[in-house]
């Protein structure tokens, strides 16, 4: 009886030894997992990325990507809260753990990389920063725009690109910083400036908000590379891997041709073992993570891969109708790329 | 219009010839900004429909509010539930009348027991739980956040700053350089930075794992300033005080917090109320504030409700009808704390 | 024994007030010491840097409106400076006018005209029941944005030019000829003030007025007139010229600063009209009475009865709204006007994320000249106050 009682107190030592070993402890995972929702911080309101109707109901490219994170980490896609961030909040929000991560079309650079205590989690949108401009102002490319003065969100990239890059071809332009994005884009629309600058992405999402868009034209030639992708706080690797390959199945997954549609056919059938790791049927890929081993099967069945979500949100099947362009997998000519599953 | 009073009005207006050029100038300057608003807010303002389509008359698009009301009032605080806004609303507002109207003897435990019981009340009304549907803040928004924030902000300032008036009287030496210090520091300091401050700042200087509301937070950060202006309210009524009553009070065998609290402070807050409704008044003003860490109050979802593509455009119509509803309760107020301060005054003589 | 000792020292209320001090002196330390401490391990666990090196980056943020000598090659430091300095000019002018419009509001309030003075009190009561933002947002999305592009600009005189950009003012080429004049001007007013300190003495002593009104004429206004004019004809002067997408040349002043100014007039205006109508009012009727039958006129009883009065009663309350133009100056960041807060508290903070360090500064900023404007209203104060001799 004693023996047996020993012999189970060590096999349970044991096993739980040899769990922990297997995986990290993950203060944020198991916070998720108590609170039973994530926390993510997205854009106040950008169409296209993250934007909440009237109802209070999000959609857009980022919003997507947190709803496959709650579908990976807690089966349910709708298990995901949204905390809208300005630009000025968005670092310490993430910071100070009010947000699990931020999906938030923020510009991964070296120095928010090493300054900022954040790390970037991969590439989910491949940005490049242009402008706006009336059509009648007759613009064609950025260089034309000497003696403009620009209206751009404080605190970003691109007020700083922007600066630096009329700055080395010796261009005077006025740039006036304004702290939320809406208010740049209203003060554009008024007269104040003759072009805003942001994202191409971006700008497309923010033309709606114009007071009539027909008058606008978006400046084709890109000044910088801008890529964004969900960001996290340093430390608690476990959840970094969660966030990162999360990214990275959506992309395989699009490579691999499953989408929602044919994912249960795909899981039951698919002779590819890439195809059979990612969805979980072997490799037990999940439980490395801490996670179920479906993980990526239930946020395709629930979102959708990349392309769809692409689609949905920013594409052709949006409001924005941008192209796949540098955003398209790097099977098809674009920069979309994802390690394998292995 | 009775003879008697044509006489006068014409007095007043055209009495001598000087009176009567200044009052022209005057009314054709009135003329010249009134009837183009009234022309842009009444006449030619469009009030049926359901889209911006519908807004083709020229004037205001009242349609823009009318669809968008709800919101105005509850922020996205869930349809269905939106009845517990309003009976919180109503209890706060029938205690208030309660008190007010109460006979002279019961009003001070009337006020106590409405203290106590009232603010835990209200927050399980809106923040639900124990039965009720959990609402998060991130749902609130619209006019009752303006008057939420405003009132819980009180709640907090009010205590803290009577604290410190009396702390800033005190013969005691720490404690009335502690206050003066607090006070003097929170009234230095713009309110925008303190509501950022205290967004960005409490959760960091708070042991890890510890969250709080970062409505709660902006609540904080707002009562500490307001605590500090209440403060120097009080400080106003104490000092109107003959010190005779203290040291009557004190030759009576009164312990200093039994003199404060029964003789002292209902006298100093009595002379204070007006001064210290002129407080609230500002701090309803300052609400506007959260804005910059997001948080949609009425001026806020006036401009979220903005950026909706589906309402471009509607600028005037959105800060008109919110600056309405703010210029009616801060009028309101302040003609009570007038009516306030006129009958202390008659009670003096 | 001991313990009726005790008990006495207890009793004691010497002894009781140092425990109650040194209780709470110990409570604060206590309360410092662990939120400091919570901080510090917070930042190192989420590896947020500290310190104030990050002053000593370069900003690379351009700055529309400067003061300084600060481009986007300075350090954040330099941001920093150039933030404050936009801060306290709009600060100084806001209230320099809102002083101006406040007293002519003030006294039109009590007007015998009955039509101004309603006129003036429901402005009054408009004006203080409605949120500083709602101001800041009018002037600036409402009002100047309604100024035309800058192909359909106002001209004054073919020289500056009005747009939905700014003002663009001519420039001097070459600055030195206007540190003359305005040492000039600052002498002469010196020698002003000297002129009046003999006269007063003088009469003091004799009992004879000086022509001192007349030599001020010539001093405080007809030398700087003539210096500026001087120094304005003998510069080569930067006028702006429409080239592109606007005006070059000259200096702008851009449109977020006249709207925030704009606000901070219109609305703080009101709140010293009160003032003012209630210093006025405070002084007993009795006073102007006597005056008048002193054989004063109307003018001289205001300047020399009604007024030094009324502004021993009205100081205070000038103060604070002295202070509050001051704190109220951040609202421009709301519209992008860079102001200490919108600069430093704003892109600084975005682009190094030192929380803690850029909000203790910038509150800093505040505080050093909240205090130093206290001092001067208290100074002034003084100097006002009533003199028993």
């Amino acid at each position: 009886m004693k023996t047996t009682i020993l012999a189970a107190a060590a096999l349970a030592a044991g096993a739980s030894f040899a769990n922990a070993q297997q995986l990290a402890p993950s203060p944020t995972l198991d916070a998720i997992k108590a609170r039973g929702n994530i926390e993510c911080g997205v854009h106040l309101g950008l169409p296209g990325f993250s934007f909440a109707n009237d109802k209070g109901e999000w959609t857009g490219l980022d919003v997507d990507y947190c709803k496959a994170l709650a579908a990976a980490v807690l089966g349910d896609a709708t298990k995901v809260k949204f905390t809208p961030t300005s630009v000025q909040q968005r670092w310490p929000i993430l910071q100070s753990g009010q947000v699990d991560l931020l999906a938030r079309n923020s510009t991964i650079t070296f120095s928010r990389n090493a300054t900022l205590g954040l790390n970037f989690q991969g590439i989910n949108f491949y940005e490049g920063q242009t402008f706006i401009v009336r059509k009648k102002a007759n613009v064609k490319t950025a260089a034309d725009l000497d003696g403009a003065s620009v209206c751009v969100a404080a605190g970003s990239t691109e007020e700083k690109n922007a600066a630096d890059w009329f700055r080395e071809r010796n261009l005077k332009v006025t740039i006036t910083n304004f702290q939320k994005n809406d208010d740049a884009i209203t003060a554009y629309d008024t007269g104040r400036c003759d072009a805003y600058t942001a994202g191409v992405g971006a700008l497309a999402g923010q033309r709606v908000k114009l007071k009539v868009p027909d008058d606008h034209v978006i400046l084709t030639q890109p000044i910088s590379n801008d890529p964004q992708g969900p960001v996290t706080r340093w430390g608690d690797e476990r959840w970094q891997l969660i966030v990162r390959w999360v990214l990275n199945g959506t992309i395989a997954a699009e490579a691999l041709g499953v989408t929602s549609a044919n994912v249960d056919e795909m899981k039951a059938n698919s002779k590819n073992t890439e195809v059979r790791r990612l969805l979980g049927v072997e490799g037990g890929f999940g439980a490395m993570m801490g996670l179920p081993d479906d993980w990526m099967y239930k946020v395709i069945k629930q979102v959708g891969n990349y392309g769809e979500s692409f689609e949905r949100t920013v594409g052709m099947g949006s409001t924005l109708k941008l192209e796949r362009g540098q955003n398209q997998l790097w099977t098809k000519g674009g920069l979309l790329f994802t390690p394998p599953f292995q | 219009m009775s003879e008697a009073t044509l006489p006068l009005w014409r007095k007043r207006l055209f009495g001598t010839p000087a009176t009567a050029i200044g009052t022209l100038v005057i009314a054709f300057c009135i003329a010249w900004i009134a009837v183009p608003f009234l022309r842009w807010a009444l006449i030619d303002a469009n009030w049926v429909g359901t889209s911006r389509n519908d807004c083709t008359a020229g004037g205001a698009c009242w349609v823009f509010i009318r669809a968008r009301f709800g919101q105005f009032m509850y922020g996205l605080y869930p349809v269905d539930q939106r009845w517990r806004v309003d009976l919180t609303g109503i209890l706060f507002l029938l205690s208030v009348l309660a008190i007010v109207f109460a006979p002279k003897r019961l009003q001070l435990r009337l006020g106590l027991s409405a203290l106590v019981i009232l603010p835990p009340l209200g927050i399980w009304l809106l923040a639900g739980g124990f039965g009720l549907r959990p609402v998060e803040t991130r749902e609130w928004g619209g006019l009752m956040l303006t008057l939420f924030i405003s009132v819980y902000s009180s709640l907090i300032a009010i205590p803290l700053g009577i604290l410190f008036a009396l702390g800033r009287q005190s013969e005691l030496k720490v404690v009335r350089l502690v206050s003066i210090l607090f006070i003097e520091f929170w009234r230095g300091v713009p309110i925008i930075a303190v509501i950022f401050l205290a967004s960005l700042l409490l959760p960091l200087i708070l042991p890890s794992g510890v969250g709080i509301d970062r409505l709660a937070r902006a609540v904080i950060g707002l009562g500490l300033v307001i605590a500090a202006y209440m403060a120097e309210a009080v400080r106003g009524g104490l000092q109107a005080l003959p010190s005779g009553q203290r040291e009557a009070a004190t030759a009576l065998g009164l312990t200093y917090w039994k003199a404060t609290g029964l003789i002292i402070l209902p006298q100093a807050l009595r002379i204070s109320l007006p001064a210290m409704t002129n407080e609230f008044i500002a701090l309803v003003k300052n609400t506007t504030l959260v804005l910059v860490v997001s948080i949609l109050d009425l001026l806020g979802i006036a401009q979220a409700s903005l950026a909706d593509p589906a309402w471009v455009g509607m600028n005037m119509e959105a800060y008109f009808f919110s600056g309405g509803i703010y210029w009616l309760i801060c009028y309101g107020l302040s003609r009570w704390s007038r009516a306030l301060e006129r009958r202390g005054r008659q009670r003096q003589r | 024994m001991p313990l009726t000792k005790a008990l006495a020292l207890i009793n004691d209320k010497r002894v009781r007030d140092w425990i109650y001090q040194l209780a709470l002196i110990v409570g604060l330390v206590a309360l410092t010491v662990y939120f400091v401490r919570n901080a510090s391990q917070n930042m190192v666990k989420a590896g947020i840097a500290s310190g104030f090196d990050f002053l000593w980056r370069t900003s690379g943020i351009d700055v529309p409106f400067v003061l300084t000598s600060y481009t986007q090659a300075d350090n954040i430091l330099g941001l920093f400076w150039a933030g404050v300095a936009n801060t306290m000019l709009v600060t100084v002018i806001a209230i320099a006018l809102a002083t101006l419009l406040g007293f002519v509001l003030g006294i039109a309030r009590l007007s015998s005209h009955w039509l101004l003075s309603t006129l003036a009190g429901a402005y009054i009561e408009f004006v203080r029941n409605i949120p500083l933002l709602f101001f800041v947002l009018f002037w600036y999305f409402g009002v100047i944005a309604a100024l035309p592009a800058p192909r359909d600009s106002l001209s004054v005189f073919g020289i500056a030019f009005l747009n939905n950009r700014g003002l663009t003012i001519p420039l001097p080429d070459a600055p030195a000829n206007f540190r003359w004049a305005i040492a000039a001007i600052l002498l002469a007013w010196l020698a002003q003030w000297l002129v009046a300190f003999w006269a007063r003495r003088r009469k003091d002593r004799t009992g004879r007025d000086a022509p001192v009104v007349a030599i001020g004429l010539v001093l405080v206004i007809l030398v700087p007139i003539l210096a500026i004019a001087w120094a304005s004809l003998a510069t080569r002067w930067d006028i702006p010229i429409l080239r592109g997408f606007n005006y070059r040349g000259g200096f702008v002043v851009i449109p977020e600063f006249v709207a925030l100014l704009a606000a901070l007039v219109t609305y703080t205006a009101g709140f010293i009209a009160e003032i003012v109508r209630g210093g006025i009012q405070a002084v007993p009727h009795g006073q102007t009475e006597a005056a008048s039958a002193l054989g004063l006129r109307r003018g001289p009883i205001l300047r020399f009865v009604t007024i030094p009065q009324a502004l021993r009663v009205m100081m205070p309350p000038m103060t604070n709204q002295y202070l509050n133009v001051l704190k109220n100056s951040s609202f421009g960041a709301a519209i992008a006007y860079p102001d200490v807060v919108s600069l430093f508290m704003g892109s600084a903070l975005n682009n190094t994320g030192q929380a803690i360090e850029i909000i203790a500064m910038t509150l800093a900023v505040y505080l050093v000249i909240g205090l130093a404007v206290s001092a001067l209203m208290n100074w002034y104060n003084a100097r006002i106050a009533l003199v028993t001799r």
